[in-house]
């Protein structure tokens, strides 16, 4: 199913170069996945263990454009204002990151200029406080350069709830999640084409990774498989899917995580014995299982031993 | 500037000044790798002077994972290869992370009524480096049991996933044996706080954000009055503090936490414990 929704997108929906500008290297493999909305591929890879990792897009409006994550580096988020600069000649307006890991958010530098609107969730800003000194020092030691706090774009506009922005006849809804991937997870609507930016509250082929709450993940996204989407642009994996079979290899995981771990927590296990012993749920689907799964042992169990 | 946050790293205990002053060669020990460079080149002596230290795992074991996959909560555990007797039993355990900002994790206090001086908790990880457990002995001996742990994986930082969920339930303790409790027999206890354990330590110079570091800063455990376990505790201490120990039951009685942090807020917690054995 997914397969084929890749495929048709490949066959008709790339981008057509309107203009390539000296000096400037766009992006590759952007693609429309709708009219309008473009994503730039991510390719399954542990944070600062590679490039280009996230799928990130923008939408393009009657008067401006929209940025949904600006990727893992300054360079990648010049090759992706580039790109745009290769769709449409409108000015960039609004960046909106969809919560604070770095493969998502660390190109926002590119965007930093008069016009641009930064917008994020009420918590990123302390999110990002809080991780900035171990970013800062792991994104220096990958790119291997000094790199200073000045990478770090906050947002200049944060919600709590759901925000309306209008890019020119063309409107975007963004909305902020309870505590589900992370505490401050973004997801946008382009209500024009029904098509979603869902960041990383949904994950395919790479394994899905827990850092808010596995509850309240579980929670939001079963609330939002309900809802009539054409298409979601999920954080990782294809750049385009189908809603709601798109959620459901994520709840899946989740699900059976959750049920590993509390029976674990019930016969008295502790953490680290959950974290060498849990290996299930697996699939064939999920890259990346044996970077990720103990980490998400850990945070599942370090919530559910809280349950009553 | 990380530059500078490598000074930091002490900055908050002994001072810039200090640190880089004892960053010079040291006397006594030899460095041997450079990865202990923190510990001998000042960590070691502003702690134990110059007391004799035992690197072995003869009479503590420290576990901990080769790779910190989430550097918020890496579970680390001490085992002690001595009985608590009353005649010699393991009186303190020291616990450092070298790289960490505040590099004590904790200082643990355990008695002969403790039975065994096992502990187990959750720590937070900063850095690529040493971790190490000092046990000091009922008769004044130092053994040291260290490990090595890697870097942290993806995107992982040393700060607690949903602080608003340790906030709303702030001060609620869990306490319960994790063992059947035997009468005059060890058995293994676990005290669960719910509480954020705030470092204090965001980069308040951008965001001009500033949440000042709140977290437990003492734990006593006794049973029916005697102290079996009590630690001074720091920011290296993960989010939602736990921790595993034993106590030996000698007869029916109550098992009681007391917890004191940072701005003085006092929790408390019992359990009724009755051993398999006793007489009522």
């Amino acid at each position: 199913m997914l397969q084929l929704t890749f495929a048709l997108c490949a066959f008709s929906c790339r981008a057509v170069p309107v203009q390539t500008p000296e000096s400037c290297s766009p992006s590759t493999g952007v693609v429309q996945v709708a009219a309008g909305v473009y994503v730039r591929p991510g390719h399954a890879a542990v944070v600062f263990e590679g490039d280009e990792i996230a799928n990130i897009g923008f939408v393009v409006g009657d008067r401006c454009v929209a940025v949904i994550d600006t990727g893992g580096s300054l360079a990648e988020g010049q090759a992706l204002d580039c790109a745009i600069r290769e769709v449409t000649e409108r000015p960039v307006c609004y960046v909106i990151n969809t919560h604070v890991h770095p493969d998502h958010l660390l190109g926002n530098l590119a965007f930093k200029r008069p016009g641009v609107e930064f917008v994020g969730h009420a918590k990123l800003p302390r999110a990002l406080a809080m991780r900035g000194d171990t970013y800062l020092e792991r994104a220096s030691a990958y790119e291997s350069r000094a790199l200073h706090e000045s990478i770090f774009v906050f947002p200049e506009r944060t919600l709590t709830s759901v925000i309306q922005l209008d890019i020119g006849e063309r409107v975007l809804t963004v909305r902020a999640h309870k505590s589900a991937h992370t505490d401050h997870d973004i997801s946008v609507v382009d209500e024009k084409t029904k098509t979603a930016f869902l960041g990383d509250l949904v994950f395919l082929e790479h394994l899905p990774v827990i850092d808010g709450s596995i509850n309240g993940w579980i929670g939001e996204l079963e609330a939002m498989t309900s809802e009539s989407l054409a298409y979601v642009v999920p954080g990782h994996g294809p750049v385009r899917a189908l809603w709601p079979s798109a959620a459901e290899p994520t709840l899946q995981y989740l699900t059976g995580l959750r049920e590993n771990v509390r029976a674990w927590i019930a016969s008295g296990g502790d953490l680290a014995s959950a974290q060498d012993n849990i290996d299930q749920p697996r699939s064939e689907e999920w890259l990346l299982f044996d970077r990720y799964q103990r980490r998400n042992v850990g945070a599942a169990y370090a919530e559910l031993e809280w349950e009553d | 500037m990380m530059g500078n946050s490598r000074c930091n790293a002490f900055a908050a205990q002994l001072g810039c000044a200090t640190v880089l002053m004892m960053l010079a060669p040291v006397m006594g020990e030899a460095t041997t790798v450079a990865e202990d460079m923190v510990w001998t080149g000042g960590l070691r002596h502003a702690y134990f002077g110059d007391r004799p230290i035992t690197q072995s795992d003869d009479l503590i074991v420290l576990d901990a994972p080769n790779r910190a996959e989430d550097a918020a909560i890496v579970p680390i555990s001490i085992t002690a290869q001595i009985p608590q007797t009353d005649e010699r039993y393991i009186k303190t355990i020291h616990l450092f992370i070298d790289k960490n900002p505040g590099p004590l994790v904790g200082t643990f206090h355990f008695t002969p009524k403790s039975g065994r001086a096992d502990l187990a908790l959750r720590v937070r990880v900063n850095a690529y480096g040493p971790i190490r457990a000092i046990a000091e002995t009922s008769d004044g001996e130092l053994f040291m049991s260290r490990r090595f742990i890697k870097a942290t994986g993806g995107c992982s930082a040393p700060a607690g996933s949903d602080l608003d969920a340790a906030m709303a339930r702030l001060g609620k303790i869990k306490l319960r044996t994790n063992s059947v409790a035997r009468l005059a027999q060890p058995t293994a206890a676990q005290l669960m706080i719910s509480h954020p354990n705030l470092n204090g330590m965001q980069m308040d110079q951008v965001t001009h954000l500033y949440a000042p570091a709140h977290f437990v800063r003492h734990v006593k455990v006794s049973f029916d009055g005697e102290e079996i376990f009590s630690a001074e505790t720091g920011i290296g201490i993960s989010e939602n503090p736990i921790f595993r120990f034993f106590f030996v039951p000698d007869s029916e009685g109550q098992l009681t936490a007391e917890v004191t942090d940072t701005q003085d807020l006092q929790f408390r917690q019992t359990l009724q414990v009755v051993p398999v054995g006793t007489l009522r």
